[in-house]
Order: C-alpha cells, then sequence, then structure tokens
C-alpha cells in the first residue's frame, strides 16, 4: 500500500469504530428501553402550552451575515495555512504578497465593522 | 507472528487494537472527568456532589450511562426522523475522531499526520453541524433557536481559534503534533515552551476553546434560563448521551491541545526530571480542572457581549499577531524565540 495512504488508515478506522460505539449506544436503547409514544409525549416542547405555528421560522438576518463572514474569514485561514508551514523556506515576494493579501482582509473588516455588520442589540 | 504483523490483515488489526484501546480509555477518562467536573462544582457551592453510588460516588458516571441507556427514546412528531439520530451521531463521531492525532507521548500516536493541524481545524468546523441538525431536526422553537445561537457562536470563535493556530505553525514551520512538541524542547524546560512567546494567545485561545465547546460561561445555546436547553431539548436516552459525551470529548480535546501547542505535551517543565506520557495527562488535568473552575464561578456571557467579544476583540487582536509573528519569525529577530526552526529546534 501506498506509504502516504498508509498514513490515514488509521483514521479510517477510528472512524468507523466511533461509527459502530455509536450506532451501539443507539440501539441499546432502541432494544432495553420500553417505548409508549402518546401524542401528548410526541408534541413538541413549548413551555406548558400547545405548540402553534411550524418551528422552522423566519430568523433573524444577522446569523446569516455571521456565517458569510466566517466563510471569508475561514477561508483566508485555509489560505493561511500552507503559508506559515512553508517559512523556513520562505522568500520576500511569498512574505511579502501574503502581507498584501492580509492588508486588503483588514480593510474589507474595518469597512464591516464601520457599517455596523458586526453590532447586536 | 511477527511476520503476520507486517501484512496487510496484520496491520490493520494492530490499527484496530490501538484505536480500541483509544476509544476505551478516552470513554472511561471521560466518565471520571465528568465525576470530578460534578465534584469541583459542587465543592465549590459547598455541596456534596454525587456520593452515593460507590465509594465517594465514585461510580456515578456509570450509573447515569445505564439510566440513559434504559430510557425511551422519545421522538417528537414533526421531526425528521434520520436527521434526528444524525445530529448526536455526528456530534460524538467527530468528537472522538479529533483525539486520533494528539501525540501522548513520543511516538504514542494513532495516526501521526503531516497535517495534523489541518486535520483538527477541519473536524472541528465539521462539529456544528451536529449541533445544527439537532436543533432543525427536532421541529420545535427552542432547539431551533438554541441551535442558531450555538451555530454562530462556535464559527464566530472557529476564526480566532485559526489565526493563532497559524501563529504556532510559523513558529514551527510545521502542522504535525510531535513536531510542535519537540519544537519546544529545550535546555530550560517550561521557558522554552510557545506559552512564552505567545503568552497573549494562550489567554485567547483558552477563551476562545470555552466558546468553542459552549461549555460556561458561553452555554448560551443551553442557557437554562432562557432557552431550557438548546438544541439539545427534545433529546432524550442515548442521543442525548451522545450529544453530551461528544461535549465532554471536545472539552477534554481543547485541553489536550493547549498542553501540546503551548505547554509542551509530553514535555517535562524542569531539566532534571524525564520526559513522558505522564506530563501529558497532568497538564490536560490541570487544564480541565481550571475549565471546570471556571464553569463554577464566572457567570453566563449575554449574547451580544459574546459576539463583540469574538468579532471586535479576538479577531482582531489575534490577525494582528498573526503579523506580528510572522515579521518576527521572516526576519529572525528575537533569534529563534519566534523561529525555532531557525535555530535547529
Amino acid at each position: 500500500m501506498d506509504a502516504l495512504l498508509l498514513n490515514y488508515l488509521p483514521i479510517l478506522i477510528f472512524l468507523g469504530l466511533a461509527i459502530a460505539l455509536g450506532l451501539i449506544l443507539i440501539l441499546a436503547a432502541v432494544v432495553l428501553a420500553v417505548r409508549h409514544p402518546d401524542p401528548e409525549k410526541v408534541s413538541a416542547y413549548e413551555c406548558g402550552f400547545n405548540a402553534f405555528d411550524d418551528a422552522r421560522m423566519k430568523f433573524d438576518v444577522r446569523f446569516y451575515l455571521v456565517s458569510i463572514l466566517f466563510i471569508i474569514f475561514d477561508l483566508e485561514i485555509a489560505f493561511l495555512f500552507p503559508w506559515a508551514v512553508a517559512f523556513p523556506v520562505m522568500t520576500d515576494t511569498a512574505f511579502w504578497s501574503m502581507m498584501v493579501f492580509l492588508a486588503v482582509l483588514t480593510v474589507g473588516f474595518a469597512y464591516e465593522w464601520k457599517k455596523g455588520a458586526l453590532e447586536w442589540e | 507472528m511477527s511476520e503476520f504483523l507486517t501484512t496487510s490483515t496484520g496491520i490493520a488489526l494492530v490499527i484496530l487494537a490501538q484505536s480500541l484501546l483509544l476509544v476505551v480509555l478516552l470513554l472511561m477518562s471521560l466518565a471520571v472527568l465528568l465525576y470530578a467536573d460534578r465534584k469541583i462544582w459542587a465543592a465549590v457551592q459547598m455541596r456534596k456532589g454525587p456520593n452515593v453510588v460507590g465509594l465517594f460516588g465514585l461510580l456515578q458516571s456509570f450509573a447515569d450511562f445505564f439510566k440513559y441507556a434504559l430510557k425511551e427514546i422519545v421522538v417528537p412528531a414533526g421531526a425528521d426522523r434520520v436527521v434526528y439520530f444524525l445530529a448526536p451521531m455526528a456530534s460524538f463521531v467527530l468528537a472522538i475522531m479529533l483525539w486520533a492525532v494528539i501525540p501522548f507521548g513520543p511516538g504514542m500516536v494513532l495516526a501521526d499526520l503531516n497535517v495534523a493541524l489541518l486535520y483538527i481545524f477541519a473536524i472541528s468546523s465539521l462539529e456544528v453541524y451536529g449541533v445544527i441538525m439537532g436543533g432543525w431536526a427536532s421541529n420545535s422553537k427552542y432547539p431551533f433557536l438554541g441551535s442558531l445561537r450555538s451555530a454562530a457562536q462556535m464559527i464566530s470563535y472557529e476564526v480566532s481559534i485559526g489565526l493563532i493556530l497559524i501563529g504556532v505553525i510559523i513558529s514551527t514551520g510545521s502542522l504535525n503534533l510531535s513536531m510542535i512538541v519537540l519544537a519546544q524542547e529545550g535546555p530550560l524546560g517550561l521557558l522554552h515552551w510557545y506559552w512564552l512567546p505567545h503568552l497573549p494567545m494562550v489567554v485567547l485561545f483558552f477563551v476562545s476553546a470555552l466558546a468553542e465547546t459552549n461549555r460556561a460561561p458561553f452555554d448560551l445555546p443551553e442557557a437554562e434560563s432562557e432557552l431550557v436547553a438548546g438544541y439539545q431539548v427534545e433529546y432524550s436516552s442515548t442521543p442525548f448521551l451522545l450529544f453530551m459525551i461528544g461535549e465532554y470529548a471536545a472539552l477534554v480535546f481543547m485541553c489536550a491541545l493547549i498542553s501540546v501547542i503551548f505547554f509542551g505535551g509530553w514535555l517535562s517543565p524542569v531539566p532534571f526530571l524525564p520526559d513522558g506520557m505522564f506530563w501529558m495527562f497532568l497538564k490536560i488535568l490541570v487544564m480541565f480542572f481550571i475549565i471546570s473552575m471556571v464553569k463554577a464561578i464566572v457567570p453566563r456571557y449575554r449574547y451580544d457581549q459574546l459576539m463583540r467579544l469574538g468579532w471586535k476583540v479576538f479577531l482582531p487582536f489575534s490577525l494582528a499577531w498573526v503579523v506580528l509573528v510572522a515579521f518576527l519569525a521572516h526576519f529572525e529577530l528575537l533569534g529563534g524565540f519566534y523561529a525555532r526552526w531557525a535555530v535547529g529546534g
């Protein structure tokens, strides 16, 4: 087997083991525990009164905004990983081009801040 | 026998045995740590805590386990059944998966990946799915709101955790956790560890780890007083147990990660004592004790404060720190203090 792939074999086996363990735990309750569902028991929990409306309702747009911002910054970090590993053999060009990239991102971040995208009242 | 171990089946069996050992030890230690957590919490509040099952209540976690396994699984009427069961599985499996790359001692690691930190970053990003699926699939209002909050919180702090990791990678020039530990080795013992050059980031990482794992004082998804129990409201029996194990596995994993990247992993703090796995376990326990104390003595944060802290304080600080470390490392200022690869460490 390829040596590189062999490195990842433990991950695969570990994943299988973890999934098996999780399934065993869920099945344990299915097998061992009694099941007597009734309409009151399986109705959605809503602090003392009957559930009204669908729970999958409209939500605040700021959650959406946060996830958009997250994608931008997470991508930036994904770009930083290979750059950071290459530090022992880094040329000046590589170093400064990433600094320019970070500067551009910082300008964008300052703009978001100024526009109030990060405000939560 | 030794010949058999070099065949593909043999290798696979050895890895399977190692994985089983790791999982069993991990779950056992989680049971004990859960008990310790409750005891510490109780002691701070001048209560006795669990003290009935077994000597000093030591078997409480195991009794809880059987109780969970014997309870009825209640699936809410409007729930999406597949996703409903997928959510705790995802939470549990991903949190366990993280442990595959943690080195407990020299060579004592299940998968010695070259990209271990990237792997950790990827898996911990995926963990948000367990929460968001759990909240959505329940089709109930409290879980839905709780999962939204929780997802936003986890991804906000994910960003600063990533940037802090970048600083450590720059200092080491490697993503491999064993390499990161070995880079912290030196004649001065604990003064060679990364906590000293990266001191501000240790604090930031610790707080981000709490927020990332939804732990007090950032346990807003479970804020009992407003959201009952967040995304877990509709869960009972072993699916709930899986969420709980996942949460604690991720939390203790954060303790292990801090020990590895900032506190020298298995290295001994003083030069005259030998290195070994013992130090790694001791460091994890100390970190867990601190996190436990934080839960006991710090009041819960408000949600807007939490988001402000993440985006307006942690993000700019960690970004500035990455730039600072990059400059110090690239121009090799301060000798090998920020650039361990420069001095051959």
